[in-house]
C-alpha cells in the first residue's frame, strides 16, 4: 500500500506533542523531591487523575489496534474485553481489595506479598513481574516500529531509538508523575483522536443500524451464539467466556498488575483509591465504541467492492491490525491524519512509560532494597529508580530488536499474561479472605500455578496434547485456549495453595491485621453520604453493564 | 503545581486551533486529492469541537494549583 502521506501540518501537530511531554516531564522535576514522589507520585493524587490513569495504563496503542483487528476478525464478541472481561474485576478490585492494599502502605503489589506471607514469594513475584514488564515494554516499541514502518515509511531505528529516548527523559524526571500525566494527555489524544474514525464510518455506511445490519449475524452478538463454540468466530462457549476471560484472566490482571494498580495507590487517600476503579470502569465500557464500531466498519466496508477498502496482506495472510490506520487513511485530512497518528503514538509511548514506571519500583523496592542494599537511603533509592528506569529503557531497546528478529514472540507474549497474573491472582485471594493460608502455601501454590501454566502452553504449541483437551469443547480457538489455560492455572494454583497450607506453619495472626479480610475491622469504612460511596458507582457501573450486555446480547 | 487539566487544555486548545485552520483553508482553497467523506469539512468542525473543549479547560484550571 501507499503509506499514509503527511503534510507539514501534520508533522507540526507530532513534533508538539514530543515538546509537550518533554516540556511536563521537566516541569514535574521540580516537584520530585524524593522516593514518593518518584513512586508513587506523592500519594496525592485525586480519583479522577488516578482514574483516568488506571485505564490509559492499559489502552496501548497496540490494544487498540489489535481489538479493532479483532473486531473484524470475530464480531462483537471483542466486547467482553471491555465488559465482562473487565468491569466486575474493576469493581472487585474497588470494593473488597483495595483497602488492605492501599491502608498497608506498600509501594507495589509484591510488597503486599511480602507482609502477608513472606520475602520468597514477593521475590518469585517481583522477578516475574519485572521480566513481563520488560518484554512487554520492548514488544510494544517493536510493534511500534513497525506500525509507523507500515503505514508511514518511517525508519525502523530512528523510530525505536527516538521514542525511547523521549520516554527515558521524561520518566527519569519525574517518575510516575511524568507517566501519569503522560498517560491522562494520551487518554484524551486517543478520544479525539480516533473516536473521530467512528463517526465518519458511522457517516459514510448511514447508521448504527446499518452497519449491524451488514455484518453477519453472529458478529452483532453478544451472548446469543455461545452455547456453541462452532457457532461463534471466537471458537469459545459462554463457560470459557466466563470462566477463563471474565474471572480469571481479568481478576489476575486488574486487581494484581501493578501496573494498573499503581496508579490507584498514588491517590491521596483510602476513598480516591477506591474510586479510582469505579471511575475508570466508566470509561472501560465506553472504549468499544471506538474499537468495536471501527472494527465493524471496516468489515462492512471491505464486504462492498465498491468501496475500494481492503485489508493489507502480509504473505497471503490478512493483517487484521491495518484496519484502523487503514480507516485513518481513508477518513482523515491534513491536520486530523497528524491527530490520528500523535493518538497512536502517544498509545505506544504511554504504555512504554507505564511498563517503565511499575518495573522501576519492583526492582527498586522488591528486589534491590530487599537484597542488595537492605539500609539504602532515601536519595539512594531516588538515585536507583532513575538509574532503573534508563536500564528498563535500554533492555526494552534490546527486546524490541530481538522482536524484529523473531517475530514470533509476538505469540508467546500473549500467553505472558496468564503465566503470572492468573495463579497470582488465586494466590492474593487467597491471601486476602483466608485467615489460614501459610507462607509455604502461598509459594508453592504459585510455583504450581506458573509452571502448569507454562507446560500447558508449550504442551499445546508442539502439539504434544489437544487444544480441544484443555478447552473441553468441540472447537478450540488460540483465544479459547488461552482463557482455558488461565483457568486451569488458576485452579492449580488455588488447590495447592489450600493443600499445602493445611500442613505448613501458619503467620501469627497479629502479623495479619489490616492485611486479611478477617482479621480487619473498619478498613475501608467511610462515612460520607451513600451516592458518594465507591459502593454506589459500583452499582451504577453494574447497572451499565447489564444493560450493555442484554441490549447486544 | 498546575493540574494535569490545566496542560489538557493548552494541548487540545493548540492543537484544535492547528486542525481547525487546516480545515479552514481546505474549505478555501480545496486539494487535489480529497479523502472520503472530505465535503463534511471533518478538520473544520472536530478542530472547532477540540477548541472548545481545550479553551474550557485551560480556563477551569488556569488559576488553580494543586500540592
Amino acid at each position: 500500500m501507499a503509506t499514509i502521506g503527511l503534510s507539514f501540518v501534520d508533522w507540526l501537530i507530532i513534533i508538539i506533542y514530543f515538546a509537550f511531554i518533554l516540556g511536563i516531564g521537566y516541569y514535574l522535576k521540580r516537584f520530585t523531591k524524593n522516593q514518593e514522589d518518584f513512586f508513587i507520585a506523592g500519594r496525592k493524587n485525586s480519583s479522577w487523575v488516578a482514574g483516568i490513569a488506571f485505564l490509559s495504563a492499559n489502552l496501548g496503542a497496540l490494544e487498540l489496534l489489535g481489538m479493532t483487528g479483532n473486531t473484524y476478525k470475530y464480531g462483537m464478541y471483542v466486547a467482553h474485553f471491555y465488559w465482562i472481561g473487565a468491569i466486575p474485576a474493576m469493581l472487585f478490585l474497588g470494593i473488597y481489595m483495595m483497602p488492605f492494599y492501599y491502608s498497608s502502605k506498600i509501594h507495589s503489589v509484591p510488597g503486599y506479598l511480602k507482609l502477608r506471607f513472606d520475602e520468597k514469594t514477593r521475590t518469585l513475584n517481583a522477578i516475574g513481574f519485572a521480566v513481563m514488564t520488560l518484554l512487554v515494554s520492548g514488544i510494544n516499541l517493536y510493534a511500534m516500529a513497525l506500525v509507523l514502518h507500515t503505514f508511514l515509511g518511517w525508519d525502523w531505528d530512528v523510530s525505536i531509538w527516538i521514542s525511547a529516548a523521549t520516554v527515558a527523559v521524561y520518566v527519569t524526571m519525574s517518575g510516575l508523575m511524568s507517566a501519569i500525566f503522560t498517560e491522562i494527555i494520551q487518554f484524551f489524544l486517543i478520544w479525539f483522536g480516533l473516536f473521530l474514525v467512528s463517526i465518519l464510518g458511522i457517516v459514510e455506511i448511514g447508521s448504527i443500524h446499518e452497519v449491524f445490519a451488514r455484518v453477519p449475524e453472529s458478529f452483532g452478538r453478544l451472548w446469543a451464539t455461545s452455547a456453541d463454540a462452532s457457532q461463534n468466530g471466537m471458537a469459545v462457549t459462554w463457560a470459557g467466556i466466563v470462566l477463563g476471560l471474565g474471572f480469571v484472566l481479568s481478576f489476575g490482571y486488574w486487581t494484581t498488575d501493578f501496573l494498573v494498580v499503581q496508579r490507584a495507590f498514588s491517590a491521596r487517600d483510602l476513598r480516591s483509591a477506591r474510586m479510582t476503579p469505579m471511575i475508570a470502569s466508566f470509561f472501560k465500557m465506553a472504549v468499544p465504541f471506538i474499537v468495536i464500531m471501527a472494527g465493524l466498519v471496516a468489515l462492512v466496508l471491505a464486504s462492498d467492492p465498491n468501496s475500494g477498502f481492503a485489508l493489507l496482506k502480509d504473505g497471503g495472510q490478512i493483517n487484521y491490525d491495518s484496519a484502523l490506520p487503514l480507516l485513518i487513511q481513508r477518513y482523515y485530512p491534513a491536520g486530523l491524519a497528524g491527530l490520528g497518528i500523535t493518538a497512536l503514538l502517544a498509545g505506544f509511548m504511554a504504555g512504554q512509560a507505564g511498563n517503565v514506571s511499575a518495573f522501576n519500583t519492583v526492582w527498586t523496592y522488591d528486589l534491590y532494597r530487599s537484597h542488595i542494599n537492605k539500609k539504602a537511603s532515601d536519595e539512594h533509592l531516588l538515585w536507583m529508580g532513575r538509574v532503573a528506569t534508563i536500564v528498563g529503557i535500554i533492555i526494552s531497546v534490546g527486546t524490541a530488536y530481538w522482536a524484529k528478529s523473531f517475530p514470533s514472540i509476538m505469540d508467546y507474549m500473549q500467553a505472558i499474561f496468564s503465566w503470572v497474573n492468573a495463579p497470582l491472582f488465586a494466590t492474593m485471594l487467597l491471601g486476602m479472605f483466608v485467615v489460614w493460608i501459610t507462607p509455604s502455601g502461598a509459594f508453592w501454590g504459585l510455583v504450581a500455578g506458573m509452571g502448569s501454566s507454562f507446560t500447558l502452553f508449550l504442551a499445546v504449541k508442539f502439539q504434544w496434547i489437544d487444544p480441544t483437551v484443555i478447552t473441553m469443547s468441540t472447537a478450540a480457538s488460540d483465544m479459547a485456549v488461552n482463557f482455558w489455560r488461565a483457568w486451569w492455572a488458576w485452579v492449580i494454583c488455588f488447590v495447592v495453595t489450600i493443600a499445602i497450607s493445611l500442613f505448613t506453619k501458619k503467620k501469627p495472626k497479629e502479623e495479619l491485621v489490616g492485611l486479611v479480610k478477617g482479621l480487619t475491622s473498619g478498613v475501608g469504612e467511610v462515612h460520607v453520604a451513600f451516592v458518594k460511596t465507591p459502593e454506589f458507582y459500583a452499582i451504577l457501573s453494574l447497572i451499565v453493564l447489564f444493560v450493555l450486555n442484554i441490549y447486544y446480547w | 503545581m498546575k493540574p494535569i487539566w490545566y496542560f489538557v487544555g493548552i494541548l487540545l486548545l493548540t492543537l484544535g486551533v492547528i486542525i481547525l485552520l487546516t480545515g479552514a483553508y481546505s474549505l478555501a482553497y480545496p486539494p487535489e486529492h480529497q479523502k472520503v467523506l472530505a465535503s463534511y469539512h471533518p478538520a473544520l468542525w472536530w478542530g472547532g469541537i477540540m477548541t472548545i473543549a481545550g479553551l474550557i479547560f485551560f480556563l477551569a484550571n488556569r488559576k488553580k494549583t494543586v500540592r
